[in-house]
């Protein structure tokens, strides 16, 4: 961390503070393209954690997480802001990351902050015709000025794409038609049996070959970033158990330590032991889900149901030991909400004989099926660096071979107390992120067998005050969900209510993976790539 | 055993005593014709239950269970609610097209059935030219699938069908060598004829290791003409919604969904015809006494034990495995399929002149 500190200082602009998660550099818009271009050419930092748009009140900005994807512990923190609020403009950095492709289309749709040379500047989440920007401290909530529609939204409108580039200091606005004419555009979507939920794909097809992919976000975007900021912090808790549902636990956990972390406090060890198992039964069931839908989506749809049986047997213990199968609704600030069921431990040690006999089962149905094999082998192949330039984390990007599992980079809860291994695949190909999860089970089963004998007697949680206030300050906890990295940034302000939430949804990258390793493929073989991504639909509409 | 020649015997010397030549023939085609639509429906209704228990036992469920003792009204219960359904009005479709392809689906598929034998003396229709017939007729439904996907204005639809397409004309060449195997065996294309040969030892047994390549090969030909998975590109849900026939609705629907399920059974009693002796009881050649019992039988539930048992093959296969892609689809046609085929003909050939 030194040497980066003396190469920050070394630039001459800018201001370096030390935090938590790492150095924060804060420099002035205008060199804010430079310092990016130079951490990431120079400085190896190819890996973009998230992009958080950020409005001070007075100023608006940008915060890019960044890491080095081989030395994923260390993160570095890049803050760059505008005083213009009319008409604010900052350099677009999708050249350097891909994801932030998406990212700067989330900053410019809530934020309204325009990212010059910026490909693709529509709305992402909201409709073109959508007043205002939602996340700024001076947005008006009037019904009024965005009644709800009467009519649906043109699909030419959802075409034209907008760019802004500055040409001899003066800005200039161009628009193209994303497809042409003559294109033969199918929608897949946002209703469609394939679809995780209301993904709208429009797709360019040669006869039965892909040619483009423009995916359309929103259907079910609920603005749960927006709610949190007039919720307090145990409220908070539940929307994040709503993100992606399928790995509700998880985000539920993240938000939670994110709080603890900026309290000061530590849930008591056996609060951290249940939680880990609670996670991965969590990631068990996601899993099987995924490996499921995956298999319903190349025409299989008695593995879906084998896998839905499967599941099941997680909901029942969850719904023992929480009351709640889906949405668990169980970690709280500072523990647990409640102690574990008497019969939560034999029953989990009733599931893991049980999930291997039936993990045998699905090798010998479906993995060995050589029609099976003859669809995933060879399709859809996602290189370890586009990998990690689109953000592609979980275990599509470890698919990949990027070591990119954050319960071995930075372990929280009893992860470092637990021997698992990081499942890494290097081929990049359908086949390896189909066969990661149904290992990474594997893997999950382990780490709850080691946890479930030793957990430790005492309290389930930490005593917290009955408003909790987080102190000012600006706070990121990582975990990893079953989709990959999921991060929690919150911006307190001494308040009970947060300043400014921000979730980093692993699915949103994933989907921008998809319309990268999509062309020159099958019809058939898109959907099956979907689901091999495995992305969920309400963590990409937050 | 029971011929049921007698009784159709006895029909046409009844009207004949009571009515002239020509309406006493008018009324045995009507008769006959009433028959076949009612076995018809009959049977696709006991196709779509047997379908939905199988598949349930093959994924760990239960399957239809309420109407009815153990659901066996589940599917006259949504018979009745296809009738009773809307019949959704498509903008800018090819209305006069789009109502015919449902129809052109559906006759091919009953005329078909029409020329099927039954049981001993059960056939309303017996050409010398039988199994041509069969193959003809059997392969109009393409023509009504391709003009459903043109005429209902959809892109899903448009796909389905030219995937339907492609694949029907390839593998209607396969099950045609297969079936021609037989014709080389039995030396004739009736089926009456082709049955009554397979007294002794069914085609399966006598034409030995051809006669066995001609019957997987019909096997999984014969499943791809149905559309149903591993082979159902043209509709796979998860790709195209419902391919060829996103756009139909109410008993349009109910058409195409009815004319899958018989393509099904029409495809298993072929195949149970030419192969596995029809409705002719199993007999070893010197067992007396074993093919006396053999004829007890009724040789309706021979062709129809059979016949259910070719479909349930089709059953276990479509729900274990994944559909192919396309590609793959026409690939194992061309390159795999077809060969293999020719070939076989060639080794028929060979046993039969030796």
């Amino acid at each position: 961390m030194g040497t980066m500190k003396n190469k920050l200082a070394t630039l001459g602009y800018g201001q370096i503070e030390e935090g938590k998660n790492g150095l924060t550099f804060t420099v002035p818009a205008e060199k804010s393209y430079e310092t990016a271009h130079w951490l990431r050419f120079d400085e190896g930092f190819d890996y973009l954690f998230d992009l958080v748009g950020m409005d001070y009140g007075d100023r608006l900005g940008v915060i890019y997480y960044l890491s080095r994807s081989k030395d994923p512990a260390t993160m570095l923190v890049l803050k760059t802001d505008t005083p213009d609020r009319e008409k604010p403009e900052l350099d677009s950095v999708h050249a350097l990351w891909e994801s932030a492709n998406l990212y700067e289309r989330e900053v410019y749709d809530f934020f309204g902050i325009i990212f010059l040379n910026h490909p693709d500047m529509r709305r992402i989440f909201l409709r073109a015709d959508w007043k205002g920007h939602p996340l700024r401290k001076d947005y008006d909530t009037d019904p009024i000025l965005n009644p709800v529609p009467q009519r649906n939204e043109f699909l030419s409108e959802m075409e034209r794409v907008p760019s802004f580039t500055l040409q001899m200091g003066q800005e200039v606005e161009e628009s193209h038609k994303l497809f042409g004419h003559d294109e033969y555009v199918v929608n897949f979507g946002p209703q469609h049996p394939a679809m995780h939920g209301v993904l709208h794909l429009r797709v360019s097809l040669d006869g039965e070959i892909i040619r483009k992919v423009d995916p359309n976000f929103g259907y079910i975007h609920r603005g749960i970033e927006k709610m949190c900021e007039g919720y307090t912090y145990p409220q908070i808790l539940h929307l994040a158990d709503r993100l992606d549902y399928l790995s509700g636990t998880i985000n539920r956990h993240a938000v939670c330590l994110c709080c603890e972390q900026a309290l000061g406090i530590q849930a008591p060890p056996r609060a951290q032991y249940v939680r880990t198992i609670l996670d991965e039964l969590t990631r068990i069931a996601s899993h099987l889900l995924g490996w499921g839908c995956m298999c319903m989506d190349m025409g299989s749809i008695t593995a879906f149901v084998y896998g839905m049986r499967d599941r099941e047997k997680i909901m029942d213990i969850f719904e023992e030991t929480a009351g709640g199968r889906l949405m668990v609704n169980y970690s709280v600030i500072g523990g647990l909400a409640q102690d574990i069921h008497p019969d939560f431990q034999r029953k989990v040690k009733e599931f893991i004989p049980y999930m291997r006999r039936m993990l045998r089962e699905h090798h010998l149905l479906f993995t060995g099926n050589p029609i099976a094999r003859g669809r995933m082998e060879g399709i859809g192949y996602l290189p370890e660096q586009e990998a990690i330039s689109l953000g592609a984390t979980g275990p599509s990007g470890r698919a990949s071979g990027w070591h990119n599992d954050i319960r071995k980079i930075a372990p929280y809860a009893a992860y470092d107390k637990v021997d698992f291994e990081e499942v890494l695949r290097p081929g990049g190909l359908t086949f390896d992120r189909y066969i990661i999860r149904l290992d990474e089970i594997e893997e999950s089963l382990r780490i709850i067998e080691q946890l479930i004998d030793s957990m430790p007697e005492g309290p389930y949680a930490e005593k917290t005050k009955a408003i909790i206030k987080l102190p000012e300050g600006e706070y990121l906890q990582r975990v990893e969900n079953a989709r990959g990295q999921f991060g929690v940034h919150i911006t307190s302000r001494g308040g009970k209510t947060p300043f400014r939430v921000k979730f980093r949804s692993p699915s949103l990258v994933l989907v921008g993976a998809l319309k990268a390793i999509a062309p020159k493929t099958k019809v058939a073989d898109l959907i099956m790539l979907g689901a091999s991504l495995d992305y969920v639909i309400p963590c990409i509409d937050r | 055993m029971l011929d049921f020649s007698n009784v159709t015997n006895w029909i046409d010397t009844t009207l004949h005593r009571y009515l002239s030549d020509g309406w006493a023939l008018a009324t045995e085609f009507v008769l006959i014709a009433l028959m076949l639509l009612i076995a018809y429906a009959i049977l696709a209704l006991v196709l779509i239950y047997m379908e939905r228990k199988v598949c349930a036992f093959f994924q760990c469920r239960i399957g239809p269970n309420r109407v009815g003792k153990w659901g066996l009204l589940q599917s006259v219960a949504d018979m009745v609610k296809i009738l009773l359904k809307e019949l959704v009005h498509i903008n800018r479709a090819d209305h006069f097209l789009f109502r015919v392809a449902s129809f052109v689906v559906i006759i091919g598929s009953i005329c078909t059935f029409g020329a099927l034998p039954f049981a001993k003396g059960l056939q309303a229709i017996d050409f010398n030219v039988g199994v041509f017939y069969l193959l003809a007729v059997s392969s109009v439904g393409v023509v009504g699938i391709l003009l459903a996907g043109w005429s209902s204005n959809s892109k899903y639809t448009m796909i389905g069908a030219m995937r339907s397409g492609a694949q029907l004309i390839s593998y209607e060449i396969s099950a045609g060598l297969s079936v021609l195997a037989v014709v080389i065996l039995a030396g004739t294309m009736q089926v009456s004829e082709i049955v009554a040969l397979q007294t002794d030892r069914w085609f399966i047994f006598q034409g030995h290791i051809p006669a066995c390549i001609a019957f997987l090969t019909y096997l999984i030909a014969g499943h791809a003409e149905t559309n149903r998975g591993p082979f159902d590109l043209p509709e796979a849900e998860s790709e195209l919604t419902a391919g060829y026939h996103t756009e139909y609705s109410g008993i349009q629907f109910g058409f195409f969904y009815l004319a899958e399920y018989m393509n099904m059974f029409i495809i298993a009693a072929i195949g149970s015809t030419l192969f596995l002796g029809g409705w002719m009881p199993l007999h070893i050649p010197g067992w007396e006494s074993f093919n006396h019992v053999m004829d007890l039988v009724p040789s309706f539930i021979w062709f129809f034990g059979k016949t259910f048992f070719c479909i349930f093959l089709a059953l276990w296969v479509r729900w274990s495995f994944p559909r192919l892609r396309i590609d793959q689809l026409l690939s194992l046609e061309w390159k795999v399929l077809m060969p293999i085929c020719l070939v076989n003909l060639v080794l028929m050939s060979l046993v039969v002149i030796f």
